[in-house]
């Protein structure tokens, strides 16, 4: 199972799925959505949160949060 | 004068909606609270061009109308509530270069079958990213009227003013998602019940029911009933919505929104962001900016303050000098003015901090730095969100803490509206200054750093050093209400809109003035009043005393009257009160002479300056640190014929003000900002503790 929070920096993936219905509620608001593409642009100094594009903008999360993104 | 048609204007955050609310409303504004809630109320007025007047709302920018924060939970009810008067027209701001994300909530609240209108924002930067938007076809198939328009150059806002004036009193967007659908008995038995026809109003009350204030609480339990009847289950409905509308919206943008595929070139804010959040030049950069921030406070604001010091003392004097002498121009003068003048001397360092903040903000660096710290604020139970806060809390807790609302955890806020206070504020430094003149020697080690600068800087990095660690103690102590998580856009980078930089500014040195200084001159006058009489004739006894002639001829008649002034301040209630409390800190190193400073300096902490003054009976002006430092440093114990001020009592005085709580305006706003008196009292104790317990160890290891 790959999630989010193992893509590295750069890379591209599709969300498939959520672990977590209560975060998934704010991830989709966010623009989040299952079939969207998910690209990882940079990562904290300190290596959390980072910093992805999704929907044409820039978001950043937790990792442990990105964790309960599934990708295809 | 009333309005004839009330707009309320909602958007997503960072969309440009307070530009384009400033420029409608001008200086036009107000502030206010929404019943119930402390959330701020920003209002203002418009004249339409056919001459009505209009007033705008501007409600918090919010990404839904499920709401993350207590902000942002006011749209909701704005918008709902059936009891006050709902707005008349809803301006949907959206942002053309990210008009997905952005049409969720429009999708909302037009099925709240409000009358909308959209301004589509950032036209040119949606242009700059190749983004191409049929207007036309979006608005036939929307069946709104959008109004394209630029908020920061100011462009297409007559055309929005227009678009006002015509809109209709009717809804007629079209529907964007079949909401019964979603839970079809219920929103029917709901409508049923509290005669609504509206199924989405229908489905937001059973979910937001139990936090909205409109509703009664009979209205509450049955909607809270009705669900449990139906099996309704809140996350799995919202999900449902929200892919049901995400999945309108492809569908609206497909052939409507065109994006040129540009061969992948990266944009500007990705390459500031590569060195801003550098792992090395991010956190220099970061602590550079602090560091002018920091300096830029103290140096800009000094001559503003001196003058405004100078203008309260020609004030006070020129009260005493035209007004007939007696208890009611001493009240004005030494009670009311002088309250006044420890209040609005602090304006040009919070309006230079605010100024700062709001740079910061409106160009998109807070997001990084927040992004950045997160990880670290986390450790000890705050939230990157903490930093501003914090920083803030150098020039005045006031401001500080009520900027802890974009704090959406509630966990998180409250840890950091507790610790704020300790971080040493503009009204402890002529406290430091003073002390550390009178016992650190003026001179330099190591070649350039300077023994007063360095005990100084001492107790700055101490004041961050106590938050962090009480915060890391309250992570343990506290409950978690929700879970914790940080979900934040970071927008691109902007230039800062002038405009807003001064209206922040002016707004937040407004609220400040208002909420904290209230207090202030009213625990001002209070001390005043304890500070100017005291208990049987004592005070005749003095004046009867010094009449004598023997003093007359010893004394110059200015020294005769510091004699009185001392005296009689002795000898006041707020002296008997620093007997009486003498005992409890005489452990501290403390006097009964440094005990009446600390009750006089209760509401504010710099005026145990001036009472420094009067007890010592100090020549000459009582603001000049030189003089009073001067009398402090030969004032001798009489018994011992020691200094009074040694090392150890004025570290110790020091630690004590570091840490204790002598500010009631900190008390005011956090009461304020929780509603709840506990907390205030909670931090009183806490502080009052630390601070007895860091004053009592000092003065032991340093006597």
């Amino acid at each position: 199972m790959k999630t989010l929070s193992k893509l590295q920096i750069g890379k591209k993936g599709i969300i498939k799925e959520f672990t977590d219905l209560e975060m998934s509620l704010k991830l989709m608001e966010m623009g989040c959505l299952p079939g969207e593409e998910i690209t990882v642009e940079r990562v904290a100094p300190l290596g959390d949160p980072i910093a992805v594009n999704v929907s044409g903008y820039m978001l950043s999360l937790r990792k442990q949060e990105a964790s309960t993104i599934i990708l295809q | 004068m009333k309005a004839e048609i009330r707009v309320a204007l909602v958007g997503n955050p960072n969309t440009g909606k307070s530009t384009l609310f400033n420029l409608l409303t001008g200086l036009n504004q107000k502030i206010g609270n929404f019943p119930g809630v402390t959330v701020d109320k920003k209002t203002g007025f418009c004249t339409l061009p056919d001459n009505r007047r209009a007033e705008i709302i501007d409600l918090p920018g919010t990404y839904s109308l499920y709401p993350k924060s207590r902000d942002e939970s006011i749209v909701f009810s704005v918008l709902a509530d059936r009891v006050h008067e709902a707005p008349d027209l809803v301006v949907v701001i959206l942002d053309a270069s990210n008009l997905k994300r952005n049409l969720l909530l429009y999708t909302q609240v037009a099925d709240l079958k409000l009358p909308v209108i959209v301004a589509l924002n950032m036209m040119d930067v949606a242009k700059k990213d190749g983004i191409t938007i049929d207007i036309n076809a979006l608005s036939k198939k929307l069946g709104v009227s959008i109004v394209p328009i630029s908020a920061r150059r100011n462009e297409g806002i007559d055309e929005l003013k227009k678009a006002i004036s015509y809109a209709n009193k009717f809804a007629l967007q079209q529907d964007s998602i079949d909401v019964k659908s979603i839970a079809p008995q219920l929103v029917e038995a709901i409508g049923q019940e509290l005669q609504i026809d509206n199924p989405y109003y229908a489905l937001q009350l059973a979910h937001q029911h139990e936090t909205l204030t409109f509703l009664s609480d009979t209205e509450s339990n049955r909607i809270e009933q009705l669900e449990l009847e139906h099996g309704f289950h809140t996350q799995k409905a919202q999900a449902t919505e929200t892919i049901a509308r995400y999945n309108y919206i492809n569908d609206l943008l497909y052939d409507t929104v065109k994006k040129q595929e540009s061969a992948q070139e990266e944009t500007t804010s990705n390459r500031i962001d590569r060195i801003l959040t550098h792992r090395v030049f991010g956190f220099i950069i970061f602590f550079g900016i602090l560091l002018f921030i920091f300096q830029a406070i103290f140096a800009w604001s000094a001559y503003p303050m001196d003058l405004i010091e100078t203008l309260f003392i020609w004030m006070q004097t020129g009260v005493h000098n035209l007004l007939p002498a007696g208890p009611l121009t001493d009240l004005l003068a030494d009670g009311v003015i002088a309250g006044l003048s420890g209040v609005l001397v602090f304006i040009p360092q919070i309006a230079i901090l605010f100024a700062f903040i709001a740079i910061l903000e409106d160009t998109g660096y807070m997001a990084r730095v927040t992004f950045m710290m997160d990880k670290v604020m986390r450790k000890v139970g705050l939230n990157g969100k903490s930093v501003v806060p914090l920083i803030g809390g150098f020039a005045c807790a006031v401001p500080s803490i009520m900027s802890t609302r974009t704090i959406e955890n509630w966990k998180d806020r409250m840890i950091t509206i507790m610790v704020t206070p300790l971080v040493a504020c503009s009204a402890r430094l002529p406290v430091y200054t003073l002390l550390i003149a009178l016992v650190v020697p003026d001179r330099n080690v190591w070649w350039i750093f300077n023994m007063q600068g360095l005990a100084l800087t001492g107790m700055y990095v101490l004041s961050l050093v106590s938050a962090i660690v009480v915060a890391w103690v309250m992570k343990y102590i506290l409950k978690a209400r929700e879970r914790g998580y940080f979900i934040m856009e970071l927008p691109v980078y902007r230039m800062p809109r002038w405009n807003n930089v001064l209206l922040t500014m002016f707004d937040r040195a407004k609220t400040f003035v208002l909420e904290a200084g209230k207090v202030i001159i009213a625990v001002s006058i209070i001390l005043w009043v304890l500070a100017s009489y005291g208990p049987g004739d004592n005070f005749k006894q003095i004046e009867k005393k010094y009449s004598e002639p023997q003093y007359g001829q010893k004394m110059k008649p200015t020294q005769v009257e510091h004699a009185i002034a001392s005296e009689k301040l002795e000898s006041s209630y707020a002296g008997y009160l620093g007997h009486f409390i003498e005992p409890a800190i005489k452990p501290l190193g403390f006097d009964w002479k440094i005990g009446i400073a600390i009750i006089t300096s209760f509401a504010a902490r710099e005026v145990f300056v001036g009472t420094m003054a009067t007890i010592y009976s100090v020549d000459g002006n009582g603001d000049e640190i030189q003089s009073v430092k001067a009398k402090l440093g030969s004032a001798r114990n009489t018994q011992t014929g020691q200094p009074t001020f040694t090392l150890a009592v004025a570290f110790s005085l020091m630690m004590f003000y570091a840490f204790a709580m002598q500010c009631a305006s900190t008390v005011a706003i956090v009461y304020r900002e929780t509603k709840d008196w506990r907390w205030p009292a909670v931090q009183f104790v806490y502080m009052t503790l630390l601070a007895y317990g860091a004053s009592f160890i000092t003065y032991t290891l340093l006597k």
